[in-house]
């Protein structure tokens, strides 16, 4: 009996009490879901001809081999790389913020990504020569215990203060940084340490991206069960008195959120701010109803990292500026604005 | 009569408020002020050995730096925490010395490095230290007498900044020409162990008049930590008094990242300890007990690591380290409450 509204987050939607629009609502909602897919179509088709080697149109329809070989083995693969670390990593950010019932929480302000950074700075000095696929898997371990850190003193947090929940991840994620810094420091690793603090998609190659892949499979079962994340963010008792299990809920979406972290830390690097900025101007621009909001969010998700690798590319063309950078400035900019508008409102 | 009952409760209220076994504020600072002087000499004679009239003044420059930082950060931090009237913010935090960089690189972004570089040093730091406090004056007041004044908020959005300024700093290093880098890269990798002798000449004239300044104005000090009405209602201008206060962090933040880099738990780090250590709330004694302790924790703190450990350039990164989980223990320790 306590199924439906769980299930259906969508039955406290107006359309209940407007039955003429409730048919109109869902198409035109797809419509502009299209609409904006078309959009990132256009995009990516924008970022496959971005770049110093001349790819054109005209050059690939001539059969220039040169070009047709940059096109496949760089970028094609880009771009579908920006796409599923976009979509990952806004998808992400949402889980988490489902989950910690925190608008201002995502991978990089609770340490997750920081703890990932650690875990890779760990394998590469134990074993240098593991596979990346080892590495990730580590990364993910160490993202795995950040995460679950951050949530457990989270829960010793007395009132859930909005901004204090934040404030703890950031400094925690800093703390962790430190060691991080300091070992690398040790090993003489700091530049390699750059790479995966800066995210830049400038490395990916065919054949050096491929394992992205595996985040467009969390990405799908975040989808999937998104809703339950929204319950449990509700608190244990709640769950549990709706006939779910809230430990393992925590657990499923504590895994897909450090996976996804450590993937793409480990093959693009940290993108910051993008699972907090994308969530929350879905919330402002659709309201918060997550069946909507996951495939929103993750349309932006991609199209954000879209616009801003571009950004990159371009903006001191024939040189690049790493992704992570741009996303810094505007994510922090847009982090700013959303504290300052919260606070017009609440006072 | 009616006095008498009040005077002597006062210091055993104080006293079962803190632990009978401190010291006294004056016993503390001579300790303090020996084990300052100690670390220092050790750090000029440790391992002394080659040319003499190379190695001293190389040391003596280097000591010079710690002290004049360990001055502007404590000071600096301590005046910032009495007008704010809480024990967690500080100018660091709060996107100061971040700011200095990015005024820094843009100076560099917007004039060619070549401008920036045949200036005279002095005039150079004049104009950033200007514009620091322009800049900063702006936005903190802004921020400070904004409406609703959550603690956390301004944290975060202190911390927000911080990251904004350095992302910018960092895009813009970006965009630059290589060799426009090069220049500005020993700014922003400078540390404890390559100082500029010339900027350090320049460096401790500015923090020694503000040091002269902030000495005669410890007793408006002391008042402003009342808060802002009782302040107010004993005749003190509280408006000037933060807006000077404000000023002078931002030229001591200009000065110590100028020197040294930015280095953001380090004023949080001395000046909680020296509450810890100080028995009195008055600024005549903790202005030296924090200057003092700042000394100790770098002159000593390098000391310990060059000789014992054998690295040279850590001590920011622990620093940063300690400094963090100091900041989440006051943090969570507050919030807990």
């Amino acid at each position: 009996m306590a199924a439906p509204p769980v299930e259906r987050p969508a039955a406290a939607d107006p359309s209940a009490a407007a039955p003429g629009r409730s048919a109109a609502r869902p198409t035109r909602e797809a419509l502009l879901l299209v609409l904006a897919g078309l959009g990132i179509l256009a995009l990516a088709v924008a970022s496959m001809f971005v770049g110093v080697s001349d790819v054109s149109l005209p050059n690939l329809l001539a059969g220039d081999e040169t070009a047709w070989q940059v096109f496949w083995v760089s970028r094609i693969p880009r771009t579908l790389a920006v796409i599923l670390a976009g979509t990952a990593v806004a998808v992400a950010g949402l889980i988490m913020q489902l989950m910690a019932r925190n608008r201002f929480v995502e991978p990089s302000t609770v340490g997750t990504v920081e703890s990932a950074t650690l875990g890779i700075l760990v394998v590469t000095v134990a074993a240098p020569a593991a596979p990346l696929l080892a590495k990730m898997g580590v990364a993910s371990v160490f993202a795995l215990l950040g995460t679950a850190l951050f949530l457990a003193v989270l829960q010793r947090l007395p009132a859930r203060n909005t901004l204090l929940v934040p404030l703890v991840g950031m400094m925690l994620g800093g703390v962790i940084a430190a060691v991080t810094t300091f070992f690398a420091y040790r090993y003489d690793l700091l530049q390699t340490l750059n790479n995966w603090m800066v995210g830049d998609f400038s490395g990916v190659l065919r054949g050096r991206y491929e394992l992205l892949w595996i985040v467009a499979a969390l990405t799908v079962a975040g989808y999937v069960a998104a809703d339950r994340f929204t319950v449990a963010g509700m608190g244990a008792d709640f769950t549990t008195n709706l006939g779910l299990n809230y430990k393992a809920i925590m657990r499923l979406g504590l895994t897909i959120v450090a996976l996804i972290s450590a993937v793409v830390v480990t093959t693009v690097g940290a993108v910051p701010f993008l699972g907090l900025v994308v969530p929350n101007m879905v919330s402002l621009a659709f309201g918060d109803n997550l069946r909507r909001a996951v495939p929103w969010t993750a349309v932006f998700g991609a199209g954000f990292v879209l616009v801003c690798d571009i950004i990159g590319r371009t903006i001191r063309y024939p040189y690049e500026v790493p992704v992570g950078m741009v996303m810094s400035v505007l994510g922090a900019a847009v982090f700013l604005v959303l504290l300052l508008r919260g606070r017009t409102i609440r006072g | 009569m009616a006095d008498a009952p009040t005077l002597p409760t006062i210091p055993p209220a104080a006293a079962q408020r803190r632990a009978p076994r401190r010291l006294s504020p004056a016993t503390a600072t001579v300790l303090l002020a020996v084990a300052a002087l100690v670390a220092i000499a050790l750090f000029m004679t440790v391992d002394l050995k080659g040319n003499l009239g190379y190695v001293l003044p190389r040391r003596g420059v280097r000591v010079g730096a710690m002290v004049l930082v360990a001055v502007a950060v404590g000071i600096s931090t301590l005046m910032f925490q009495t007008v704010t009237a809480n024990r967690i913010l500080t100018p660091s935090i709060m996107g100061f010395d971040a700011l200095y960089v990015l005024i820094q690189t843009s100076l560099v972004f917007t004039v060619g490095a070549s401008t920036v570089n045949t200036a005279p040093p002095a005039l150079k730091f004049v104009a950033e230290v200007a514009l620091m406090v322009v800049f900063s004056g702006l936005l903190y007041r802004w921020l400070f007498t904004g409406g609703a004044r959550s603690l956390h908020l301004m944290l975060l959005v202190g911390i927000v900044l911080g990251t904004l300024f350095r992302g910018f700093s960092g895009l813009l290093q970006r965009l630059m020409e290589p060799s426009e880098f090069l220049i500005l890269q020993d700014l922003f990798f400078a540390s404890f162990n390559q100082v500029d002798p010339a900027l350090l000449a320049v460096a401790a004239a500015i923090v020694g008049a503000i040091a002269v300044a902030v000495w005669r104005m410890r007793h408006t000090l002391d008042v402003l930590a009342l808060g802002r009405d009782a302040a107010v209602n004993l005749g003190v201008n509280h408006r000037r008094a933060v807006t000077m206060v404000l000023v002078m962090c931002s030229v001591l933040v200009a000065v110590s990242t100028a020197l040294v880099g930015p280095v953001t738990f380090f004023g949080l780090l001395v000046v909680s300890l020296g509450y810890q250590l100080c028995r009195s709330f008055s600024h005549a004694w903790l202005l030296p007990i924090t200057i003092l302790l700042g000394v100790v924790a770098l002159v000593g703190g390098q000391l310990v690591l060059e000789q014992v450990f054998g690295f040279a350039t850590a001590l920011s990164i622990i620093i940063e380290f300690t400094g963090g989980l100091l900041f989440l223990y006051l943090l969570l320790k507050g919030s807990l409450k």
